[in-house]
């Protein structure tokens, strides 16, 4: 089953309300591969991870993980198939401290990361685990909303921006952290607005406009397709 | 006799004890609607009602059943746990995509429906309740006497009090419970059964104010009308202490209980408003409530 891929994406539409705002939307993700989701705001790549997840609720058309279905599951039962979720806004909990934070997310499934295994790769965490969670400068929410889901087992993690308003030495960071978990054989869905962060982590790109994907490509053509880029991003 | 401020002193302990009872019922009643308005966004107009049905059930668990008041303390919540988790699961739930004015008028309803139909049944009059035989007689504390029922009554409202406190504060459930009230979708995404804790909250509320509901029995009379009575003041006591605190419906339930005691001792005039009018100040001061967070 090695040729079948992790999570197959086929024909979503989804709609916020009445605003129709996926339009067929085709994804496949491997065993152990970074993709990254290209396009302006408001393509739509915030909005197919969400309706991955099932957060976005009214939808149609074919999501599998590991050929079983998730566009039927309730919400609660998404994440126990195997998906940690990082969303934009990082979701860390005011009324919780770092380490109920931390370790707030059940866990899905085996092998997934002790909270000193996570405190070693995070030592920051680990000074301020008693903080409350919105205390932390933005650099370490974003850690600790990484940090969260590593702890449940899953093996595939939707990322949603980790970089947004992040300063550069955060950025690398973060990058070395992706890195460490495609060395472990996470599969990762990131959605990234900065092209050289996602350069060094993704294997491949998926181009978004107007609720569609329009384009995909490997890793190492980024360089090459750059003049194609500038135009569909306007960047 | 010693006075202070020209009140005799035991005039002065007596409605400082009243206003602590009191400020017990406001503590587990204003405790029970936080965590469900916290979790829910539904002001459950049903927790005086819930409270009666925990009166009640001790009642006729004696009066039927000769069940006594220690497996009532028990039994009672329970089973209007139960019946509040099937109000949730049937009713209550299908209500939270909407607005909040539909749980409001839903729980309303219940509330009316309930009252009437125990109206109906038992009257409108008190049935008196008999408090156990271990906690009859006073006790001498030096200064005052205190009916041994009433400390009771205080020692067991902290003990619930803080207990669930403790639940909410210090627990892996409570965790969730704190998180979900931020961003249940969110933490559902993370796969907790949201809708579960939802479910269940609401009926540890409902056991909350049934209990409350069965320490009441013996010291006010167990009529259909007592929780209405009583839930007006506690939603009062919600609002000054901030809709969704918890430690801030707890202190500020025991608190404003003392102070109506004392306004009663020092301008018995006032000592039916005074919780409102501090109300007033508050929301006008501090709209979040003394304890609240600015949304």
């Amino acid at each position: 089953m090695s040729s079948a891929p992790l999570l197959e994406v086929r024909g979503l539409n989804a709609w916020y309300g009445e605003s129709h705002v996926l339009h067929g939307v085709d994804l496949d993700i491997r065993e152990g591969e970074t993709v990254t989701l290209l396009g302006r705001n408001g393509a739509g790549k915030t909005t197919t991870l969400r309706a991955i997840m099932g957060i976005l609720r009214r939808r149609e058309g074919v999501i599998r993980l590991r050929g079983k279905d998730l566009l039927g599951l309730p919400l609660h039962k998404v994440a126990q198939s195997g998906i940690g979720y990082v969303p934009e806004e990082r979701g860390i909990f005011a009324s919780l401290n770092v380490s109920e934070n931390l370790t707030l997310p059940p866990t899905v499934s085996e092998g997934g990361m002790s909270v000193e295994e996570i405190y070693t790769l995070f030592p920051n965490l680990h000074e301020r685990r008693s903080s409350q969670g919105t205390k932390l400068s933005g650099g370490e929410q974003q850690m600790l909303a990484i940090a969260r889901v590593l702890r449940t087992g899953a093996r595939f993690i939707l990322l949603d921006e980790p970089t947004e308003g992040l300063a550069p030495v955060i950025v690398q960071r973060i990058g070395d952290v992706l890195t460490a978990l495609k060395k472990r054989g996470m599969t990762i869905l990131l959605v990234e607005q900065n092209f050289r962060f996602a350069k060094k982590v993704a294997d491949r790109f998926y181009l978004m406009e107007d609720g569609r994907m329009v384009n995909s490509f490997p890793g190492h053509e980024l360089d090459a397709r750059m003049d194609e880029l500038h135009e569909v991003l306007g960047v | 006799m010693s006075t202070i401020f020209g009140i005799p002193t035991p005039a002065l302990y007596g409605q400082i004890l009243i206003g602590l009872i009191n400020g017990s019922f406001y503590a587990m009643l204003s405790l029970g609607l936080a965590v469900i308005f916290g979790l829910l966004r539904v002001i459950n107009f049903a927790h005086g009602a819930q409270y009666m049905l925990g009166a009640f059930a001790a009642y006729l668990l004696l009066n039927w059943l000769g069940i006594n008041y220690w497996l009532a303390l028990v039994l009672a919540p329970l089973a209007v746990g139960v019946i509040a988790v099937i109000i949730e699961r049937t009713m209550l739930s299908r209500l939270y995509g909407v607005d909040h004015l539909y749980g409001l008028l839903l729980t309303f309803g219940l509330a009316l429906i309930l009252e009437g139909a125990f109206r109906y049944w038992f009257g409108a009059a008190g049935q008196p309740y008999a408090a156990p035989s271990q906690l009859t007689g006073a006790v001498n504390l030096g200064f005052m006497f205190m009916p041994v029922y009433r400390g009771w009554v205080v020692v067991a409202s902290l003990v619930v009090c803080i207990g669930t406190w403790l639940l909410i504060e210090k627990t892996r459930l409570g965790a969730y419970l704190r998180a979900a009230t931020e961003n249940a979708t969110l933490v559902q995404a993370f796969g907790v059964n949201v809708p579960l804790l939802l479910t269940l909250t609401y009926g540890l509320g409902a056991a909350l104010a049934a209990f409350a509901g069965v320490l009441a029995a013996p010291i006010y009379q167990v009529s259909p009308l007592m929780g209405s009575n009583l839930i007006i003041i506690v939603f009062a006591v919600v609002v000054v202490g901030g809709m969704g605190s918890i430690l801030g419906a707890i202190v500020t339930g025991y608190v404003l209980g003392v102070l109506e005691g004392l306004t009663k001792v020092f301008y018995p005039e006032a000592s039916s408003i005074v919780i409102f009018v501090i109300m007033a100040i508050v929301l006008l001061v501090r709209p979040a409530g003394l304890f609240g967070r600015e949304e």
